[in-house]
């Protein structure tokens, strides 16, 4: 299923094997995937095809529900992700996650940021004001809300709160961030920010983003795994899949013949 | 022959219309009768105690002296008592019940408390009468005052009785504690799931995502559960007529007895005449004024807290 | 940048989870310890002559309660059929015809303020009402009081049961030339049917524990419930009051005891039944 070419990146994270369950229903088969470190990772497919689950077993989130189990290996710093040894503080600090809407908390914007940071870092107040600048200077929002650090987070626009979302992801030093269709809900002009944002912020982190919107991907992305009916049906460099991929469906998938 | 059909059946959906309007209606007569009637009759108490009712802790049926004081005063320490004991209560239960507890624990104990709503007031009232207030006099009070060594607090002084404020607003609070409880779990489960997701998604852990997001997302209807209990608990007579100690006077020490306007009420009310009794639906009044009150402030806040949210609760 | 420990917090967060199900346990053990006193103590007043006699004359500690049991029973089917048709034909008023009228909002405010209405209120209203025209306590006055406390409830969840059926539903009727009135009484009544029954259900299990309305109203008597109309009626909750607070023997206690544990059965039993018939409804 991989191409192997020459020179890879390091691997950051390696999955094999993953199945997901929803209740009886299984929705992930045998997944295995490589994200490769200080790259961007798309995964794209049709709408149910698993891409938004695979994603979300990377911080475990899905444990919030019951009914949701996850087996295989999510290799990440030689240890299995989905180990019960593993702490899920620390791993949801070091992988973050963007959602397809944005998520302000309850909160001002400066509170927002300051909020994460203090969860996991004792600061001084200077610091603290230090670092949340910083943070949602590399969100490049900084501008646009210096003016507005105490008014409601929830008081901007929704490209702005995508964004106030992804500074208070990376204000706690993340490894990977995982983005789940962060522009779906947002507008072109919004989308094209957060795509520029992207393309800054993958000098520092690991990213893995879930589209639905393939030029998106092809945009923003190095490498691209095609998801479908909860299988891999490819991974390569995304440059490799929307000009000559090996496989039919994906090639169908591309070109718009379904999805 | 069609006009004719379409004017009889336009004449009995007429009067279908009229009969609904004007059973709708009585609820708006009962509501203005409530004031009415009680001013009427609160008007002999009115013209001989004037605003000083309010004010004065006298009440001395032989020399025909009354005021409001001791009641009013009973009536608010005790429904403060009950809310500062049920709504921390109610939240830490909420949060256990909806974001801890495995499902079918959730539902059992759930439906335990919505059957602790059920049980009729003056059922508390007699488990406060014999079982409460020996536990209050020989354990707790002793326990508080004694031992703990508050005795030197003005709340904590005096003897402990078992009966007076603290008795009445610990049975208060537990009969308030599942309606506000229920308000709660609903403000837990309006929390935006992506919210929630996307507070554990920075690493919150569950106490903190309940007391930094679910608390502040749900500030205002948490309000609107503090205006329901609220409600409830400063109108209630039975729960409260057996264990408030029925003294008319103002005591700083919750140990105290004291009463309620409601307890003053049931208790007074068969055996009164005269000014007595004109100053008992003054003291009626009284209550139909702050509950009309709080329940305006309620829904006033409810509406507001509706539009903002677009729909739910 | 300095780590913080996720000791303490993960000791906190467990502190909380700890604190959080023993708080839910304490309101569940204070549940059943009400229900467990009631039950301990009630059943030693038990006794086929408890059940089947009346009250006896103050101070004559070995009455029954049937009378008291008849008379709570005529007061609260009095208040149902008084409050119950009222308050659907308002209920129906509010869903379907005020639309969005300042009368439909005036009544909707009196009826959620009627709601939260201090029951011992009700009691001193009919009382002002009832009883000084007449100058007669009766069984009818307290019948009234607690149609007073009714009358809101059943208002409101007509109102909500109805708004609760699809539009559909309405114009289909419409369209087949089945006017309004017809239409709501014959198919919406019919949609929405259970629910009703239990909004009714779980108002008359509540205003048939009710004390307050009733102690200036039905009062109490030791006579079986002969004049309904006109003279105190008997009635479980009063008497409960008259027997746990106003005498000195342990005999009357266990008879309130007696009686108590009586109505938290009966109530809580159809609450039970309520809720089951409810839910097995919705799923």
């Amino acid at each position: 299923m991989k191409q192997e070419t020459q020179n890879k990146p390091p691997v950051k994270l390696s999955v094999r094997n993953l199945n997901f369950f929803y209740g009886d229903h299984q929705a992930l088969f045998n997944n295995d995937l490589d994200i490769y470190e200080k790259k961007v990772t798309a995964v794209i497919g049709p709408s149910g095809c698993g891409k938004s689950t695979h994603l979300r077993t990377y911080n475990r989130i899905f444990e919030l529900y019951r009914e949701q189990k996850a087996t295989g290996v999510i290799q990440y710093n030689g240890q299995n992700l989905l180990d019960n040894s593993v702490d899920l503080l620390e791993l949801r600090r070091r992988i973050g996650m963007i959602f397809q809407k944005p998520t302000p908390f309850p909160m001002s914007v400066f509170e927002n940021v300051a909020y994460a940071l203090r969860l996991h870092y004792k600061l001084s107040k200077s610091e603290l004001a230090g670092r949340v600048e910083k943070a949602l200077r590399q969100a490049a929002i900084w501008d646009e809300v210096k003016d507005k650090l105490h008014k409601p987070g929830t008081s901007l626009s929704g490209g702005q709160q995508q964004r106030l979302c992804i500074a208070r992801a990376i204000a706690v030093e993340p490894d990977i961030l995982l983005m789940d269709e962060p522009t779906s809900a947002i507008d072109p002009v919004g989308t094209l920010k957060v795509e520029n944002l992207i393309e800054e912020l993958k000098k520092d982190y690991t990213i893995v983003i879930v589209t639905h919107n393939m030029q998106q991907a092809a945009r923003v992305s190095d490498y691209t795994a095609f998801f479908y009916k909860g299988y891999i049906v490819e991974f390569d460099e995304t440059e490799v899949i929307f000009t000559r991929p090996q496989n039919k469906q994906t090639e169908d998938y591309i070109t718009g013949r379904f999805g | 022959m069609k006009s004719s059909f379409k004017h009889k059946s336009s004449k009995a959906e007429a009067l279908f219309v009229k009969l609904t309007t004007g059973c709708a209606i009585i609820i708006i007569a009962l509501m203005a009768g409530f004031f009415l009637q009680l001013l009427w009759h609160s008007l002999p108490a009115l013209k001989a105690f004037g605003v000083q009712f309010l004010f004065s802790a006298a009440w001395d049926p032989v020399r025909d002296l009354y005021g409001a004081a001791g009641a009013v005063y009973g009536t608010l320490v005790t429904t403060l008592i009950a809310l500062c004991i049920a709504v921390p209560l109610s939240f830490i239960i909420a949060l256990f019940l909806v974001e801890l507890a495995p499902p079918w624990l959730a539902t059992v104990m759930g439906h335990a408390l919505d059957l602790l709503a059920a049980i009729p007031s003056i059922i508390y009232g007699m488990w406060g009468l014999f079982i409460l207030i020996p536990i209050m006099q020989n354990y707790v009070q002793p326990f508080i005052g004694s031992t703990l060594h508050l005795k030197c607090l003005p709340f904590f002084s005096g003897e402990p009785s078992g009966s007076g404020y603290l008795t009445g607003g610990l049975i208060l609070a537990l009969m308030i504690l599942p309606f506000i409880c229920a308000v709660m779990r609903d403000v837990f489960k309006m929390v935006p799931r992506v919210v929630k997701e996307a507070a554990y998604g920075i690493g919150c852990t569950t106490t903190e995502v309940s007391f930094k997001i679910t608390l502040r997302y749900g500030l205002q209807g948490m309000l609107g559960a503090v205006f329901l209990g609220l409600g409830r608990a400063v109108g209630e007579t039975m729960a409260l007529l057996y264990v408030i100690g029925n003294a008319p006077e103002v005591s700083k020490s919750l140990f105290a007895p004291g009463t309620t306007i409601a307890a003053t009420l049931a208790n007074n009310f068969a055996e009164a005449d005269g000014l007595f009794k004109s100053s008992l639906f003054e003291l009626g009044l009284i209550l139909l004024i702050i509950t009309f009150l709080i329940q305006v402030a309620a829904q006033l806040w409810l509406n507001r807290v509706r539009e903002k949210s677009g729909g739910g609760l | 940048m300095k780590k913080r420990g996720l000791f303490l917090r993960k000791a906190l967060n467990n502190a909380t989870a700890a604190c959080a199900f023993l708080a839910t346990c304490a309101g569940v053990v204070f549940l059943f310890w009400i229900l467990y006193t009631v039950i301990s103590m009630g059943v030693t007043g038990l006794s086929w002559s408890f059940l089947i006699e009346p009250t006896k004359p103050y101070g004559i500690p070995d009455g029954g309660i049937a009378n008291a049991v008849i008379g709570t029973f005529l007061i609260t089917m009095g208040a149902v059929a008084i409050a119950v048709p009222t308050g659907m034909l308002g209920g129906i008023y509010l869903a379907e015809f005020s639309n969005k009228s300042r009368l439909g909002k005036t009544i909707r405010f009196s009826a959620n303020v009627m709601m939260g209405m201090p029951s011992i209120l009700v009691g001193l209203f009919v009382y002002t009402l009832i009883v000084i025209p007449t100058g007669k306590f009766s069984g009818f006055a307290g019948s009234i009081a607690l149609a007073i406390i009714m009358f809101p409830v059943v208002l409101r969840t007509t109102e909500d049961m109805l708004s609760m059926v699809p539009n559909t539903l309405r114009e289909s009727a419409l369209a087949l030339g089945i006017p309004r009135w017809k239409a709501t009484l014959a198919l919406l009544f019919r949609e929405v049917r259970s629910g009703l029954v239990t909004g009714v259900l779980l108002a008359v299990a509540r205003v048939s524990g009710e004390t307050a309305p009733l102690l200036f109203t039905a009062l109490w008597s030791d006579s079986w419930p002969a004049g309904y109309f006109t003279q105190p009626t008997a009635n479980l909750t009063v008497t409960i009051n008259e027997y746990a607070t106003n005498s000195p023997y342990d005999e009357m206690h266990i008879r309130a005891w007696g009686a108590a544990l009586l109505v938290t059965a009966a109530i809580l039993v159809l609450n039970i039944c309520c809720r089951t018939i409810f839910r097995e409804k919705k799923s």
